[in-house]
């Protein structure tokens, strides 16, 4: 594949552009489903393509095409060209590009198990297995399953001399059960919300989740939700289950922290960030128990932010985000690494596929465990009025990433340390500052899990990108909760 | 570009690779460009070409898709015995139908044939000229000391549908967006527009509309939270309400996922109500056909405030017939919306059509007639805080401003919503003409603009 991306570089150079890079990428991908008894689809797809990125006249410019033919390749990268030409028409200063050495490698996803080789019909099995459990259960009106699988094979390279190829593994699995009653549809999700949990693994990792296990409990909570009180509006201490405090995360922290955000690059659409420029260092993000980092190395874990390279050809880093509380670090890329006086990229520039132009993307942005052993029973235990929260049903930030809200599938009234009643209809929110300063406790490592985000949405086209979070329960002192339904 | 005649040779093959009892292909794909700008540069600038051909294989009760891009004899072959392999494993589904014939499965009631939305002049647009329309929005920008981000995009888009049972459809569409951000210090506008034909687009008054609501809304000051009349500009409407469309298929209700459960055939919102799925409407856009290739059927769903009509996908009409719901839903038959099979979520109206008012109101007349209320521009991060009541939740952004005594006052900081569909839609006060919007959120829609009473905002943000 390197000499096709090489017919793109040559044409780029011909043609003038003062740097160029080409990325070939064949992805595949496989969707299972079911829903009450019967499979709801199974579906392959495929798609290979190569997307050229080209800097002329001190302006960007891409292209991309499916047709890998000499001919169309070289047109691509011709066209590439002649769009940079064009936006160097409407420009106020020259793309910068901060230094990064030329690397040859290749990289693929550690995995046991590839999923692809795995029987369809046992994993159709699987999740109708699933499905019988949670339709077990009296009351329960729908339920869903959903598998998926993931491979991503790039090749990246530069007119600076980088060569890489890299192969990604994604798997996914969930399901949920409903129940509609009256004039309420309540749902409970395994093992979290919107597909359930994701990471950069094979199939071993849908052996690891405990599936058949936990779906008649999913079932009895969905139809006990039905008649479980509303929860109060109010001021309450709350803890947050790991999943629900990694989308918290996601949106209050890894968002806010995209440079380009920052920057202004996403103000028509995504938004733009409190976070400017002069509160690095100084802003006080949270209590001296939140750190935050964003960590693409294999070693923090298989989260859907892990890989060896961005689609830059930047070595996968970890960046701290919040150390002790205090805001320390932006996610960059080489373009904008300068704005912060940073002289390397952070590493975050990331694409959603061959068609789509990398962009700053969140890698694994995860809170870093207590380091006291704390479990969350343990956790519960020391709270005396408060409320236990748990998967996410809901959520929505400003454009700025200043006010939050959030909805949970379920909640349990804390009383004198004692999980008590079970409360429907649960959220909370927040300014996100005085939320992070809030938390007063975090679970140790043994509760922490690095959850999978996989439909991050962002960028013009729009792109979706996967994003890990590891987080742990975590508690919040005096929260507002239950606007949600305030006046309604 | 994919022509029809290129596509039936495809599908001439996938028929020849596949041993399955039936086949059907669905191809699209075109050729798509955007330029994206920020602080008053050029900064994104892109351009795709791409086609995908998708195989549905079907045996016996079981079927399964399988999509690829790669159009050689081997990949085709490959893309066949993928969707045969994944059928095959699959236990038989007593409702799959046969595939459809042509001209089959739902009643042919699309009276008027489409508008033809391909137009030369936006296919051919080039990235010099999109550079230049960008150039006289950053012109704008800084005639008013502001700076601006947004997009101009082009593209040209075939889909079509062929099946081994003589079905054969073909679709070919262009369309052209601006969308146009202006920042101030501690403000911002906004305005976004599309169509098929690029003509059709004024990128300068897009600009000078939102470079306005910039400089107007500055220095907003912070009012309390609480229920307001709101005005809601066009994009406003579409974004919140596009929310409840996916509950108006015939599978929600069978699945008892949807708002409308027990409710259809009872009046849910206000008299002044009355909304269409239309794809034949001189301001709607896509294929007239669904993902069966089942042609889209004119479907009235809200009639004075009455949930009249469900859409249905062919599969699910036929369940419905059976199901205890059939003498609760209306007429049931296929309506030509349903997604492309097999899928979970059934079938959505998704070409929305609201009907006007005898006495439709701009927005400076609605202003006018408001004793105290909210002007919005556009919402933001609209999500579902309760399935059966339909509350949503989200936020204002780029162009808030308080009315009173018939004028507008000054710019606010951002309010957070938390409102039921069904209560907004019951308190309709005044409605604008309604037009082409396009907003983040949902799905473009032909929507009007709209003062709704006691609108409910719990919270405030910071700017």
């Amino acid at each position: 594949m390197k000499h096709i991306a090489d017919w793109a570089l040559n044409v780029a150079n011909l043609r003038g552009a003062s740097y160029a890079d080409a990325r070939l990428a064949d992805d595949r991908s496989r969707g299972l489903a079911t829903k009450n008894g019967k499979i709801g689809h199974a579906a392959d797809s495929e798609s290979l393509g190569i997307g050229v990125r080209v800097i002329a006249d001190g302006a960007w410019g891409y292209a991309a095409s499916d047709d890998l033919s000499r001919s169309a390749v070289e047109a691509t990268a011709g066209r590439a060209v002649d769009i940079a030409r064009a936006s160097s028409r409407v420009k106020q200063s020259e793309v910068r590009l901060a230094p990064e050495k030329a690397v040859s490698a290749e990289w693929t996803t550690p995995i046991q198990i590839d999923p692809f080789t795995t029987s369809v019909e046992q994993n159709l099995d699987l999740l109708l297995k699933i499905d019988s459990e949670l339709r077990a259960v009296k009351g329960v009106t729908l339920a869903e399953t959903n598998m998926n699988f993931r491979r991503e094979e790039q090749w990246f390279v530069s007119s600076e001399g980088t060569n890489i190829h890299q192969t990604k593994y994604t798997t996914g699995v969930g399901y949920a059960a409903h129940a509609f009653a009256g004039s309420d549809i309540q749902k409970r999700s395994y093992p979290n919300s919107f597909g359930g949990q994701w990471q950069n693994k094979g199939y071993e990792l849908i052996g690891e989740l405990k599936l058949v296990e936990n779906a008649r409990r999913v079932g009895e909570e969905a139809v006990a939700l039905l008649k479980a009180d509303q929860c109060p509006e109010g001021v309450f201490d709350i803890i947050l289950d790991g999943s629900q405090l990694g989308l918290q995360i996601h949106e209050s922290v890894g968002h806010p922290i995209e440079l380009d955000r920052v920057l202004g690059m996403e103000a028509n659409f995504a938004g733009t960030s409190f976070l400017t420029l002069d509160k690095l260092r100084k802003l006080r993000y949270g209590s001296d128990l939140v750190n935050v980092v964003a960590d693409a190395r294999q070693e923090h874990g298989p989260g859907l932010g892990t890989f060896a390279f961005d689609e830059e050809g930047v070595p996968a880093q970890c960046t701290p985000i919040i150390t002790n509380g205090l805001f320390t670090g932006y996610l960059t890329s080489r373009e904008t690494a300068h704005t912060i006086g940073a002289n390397r990229s952070g590493g975050t520039l990331r694409a959603e596929g061959w068609n789509r132009l990398p962009i700053i993307r969140m890698t694994n942005i995860s809170i870093l465990p207590g380091e006291k052993p704390l479990t969350r029973e343990q956790l519960i235990a020391s709270t005396n009025n408060g409320i236990y929260m748990e998967t996410n049903r809901s959520w929505s930030i400003d454009d700025k990433r200043y006010n939050f809200q959030f909805g949970c599938e379920a909640g349990w009234e804390i009383k004198n340390g004692k999980r008590t009643r079970m409360l429907r209809n649960p959220s909370y929110s927040g300014i996100t500052t005085e939320f992070w300063n809030a938390m007063d406790a975090i679970c140790s490592r043994d509760e922490w899990v690095l959850w999978g985000t996989p439909h991050c949405g962002k960028g013009q086209p729009q792109q979706v990108m996967g994003t890990g979070h590891g987080a742990a329960p975590a508690r919040f002192r005096n929260v507002k909760v239950g606007s949600a339904y305030k006046g309604n | 570009m994919l022509d029809k005649n290129k596509a039936a040779d495809i599908f001439g093959k996938i028929k020849k690779y596949s041993s399955a009892d039936e086949v059907e292909a669905l191809t699209y794909g075109g050729h798509s460009a955007l330029t994206r700008f920020a602080n008053n540069t050029i900064h994104q600038n892109v351009a795709e070409e791409n086609y995908v051909v998708s195989v549905r294989t079907a045996f016996d009760g079981r079927t399964a898709r399988a999509t690829t891009n790669k159009l050689d004899d081997e990949s085709l072959k490959r893309v066949v015995a993928a969707s045969e392999k994944l059928a095959k494993v699959q236990h038989p589904d007593p409702d799959l139908l046969p595939m459809p014939e042509a001209g089959g499965g739902a009643r042919s009631t699309q009276s008027d044939p489409i508008p033809s939305r391909y137009f030369d002049e936006t296919a051919s647009v080039t990235p010099e000229q999109r550079a230049e329309a960008v150039k006289k929005i950053v012109g704008v920008a800084q005639k008013h000391k502001l700076t601006t981000a947004g997009i101009f995009s082009t593209s040209e888009v075939v889909e079509g549908i062929f099946n081994s049972r003589g079905l054969a459809d073909w679709y070919r569409q262009t369309s052209s967006e601006v969308s146009v951000t202006m920042l101030a210090a501690d403000s911002s506008g906004w305005q976004k527009a599309n169509s098929p034909n690029v003509a059709q687009l004024d990128a300068v008054t897009l600009a000078e509309i939102a470079a306005r609501k910039a400089f107007e809304s500055a220095a907003p000051r912070e009012i309390p939270a609480g229920k307001y009349t709101v005005i809601l500009e066009p994009a406003a409407v579409l974004d919140i309400v596009g929310f409840m469309f996916y509950d108006f298929g015939g599978l929600a209700i069978l699945d008892q996922r949807s708002f409308l459960n027990n409710r259809v055939g009872t009046k849910l919102f206000g008299e002044n109500i009355n909304i269409w799925d239309d794809v034949g409407h001189a301001l709607q856009s896509g294929a007239p056909f669904d993902g069966e290739g089942i042609r889209r059927q004119r479907v009235q769903l809200v009639e004075d405030g009455v949930v009249k009509r469900l859409v249905y996908a062919r599969v699910t009409a036929e369940r419905m017939k059976k199901s205890e719901y059939k003498d609760k839903v209306g007429q049931i038959e296929p309506t030509g919306h349903g997604f492309p099979i097999p899928n979970e979520m059934g079938e959505a109206p998704m070409n929305i059509v609201f009907g006007g008012t005898r006495e439709p109101k701009t927005v400076d007349q609605m202003i006018g007639s408001t004793e105290r209320g909210i002007l919005v521009t556009r919402l933001w991060y609209i999500r579902e805080v309760d399935p059966y009541e339909k509350i949503l939740t989200g936020m204002t952004r780029d162009g808030t401003f308080y009315v009173q005594d018939g004028e507008i006052q000054y710019g606010v900081r951002n309010f957070r919503f938390n409102q039921s569909l069904i209560a907004m839609l019951s308190n309709v006060e005044e409605m604008g003409t309604p037009v082409r919007a396009s907003g983040e959120e949902s799905f473009d829609m032909v929507v009007p603009a709209m003062k709704v009473g006691e609108f409910n905002f719990t919270e405030v943000t910071k700017f």
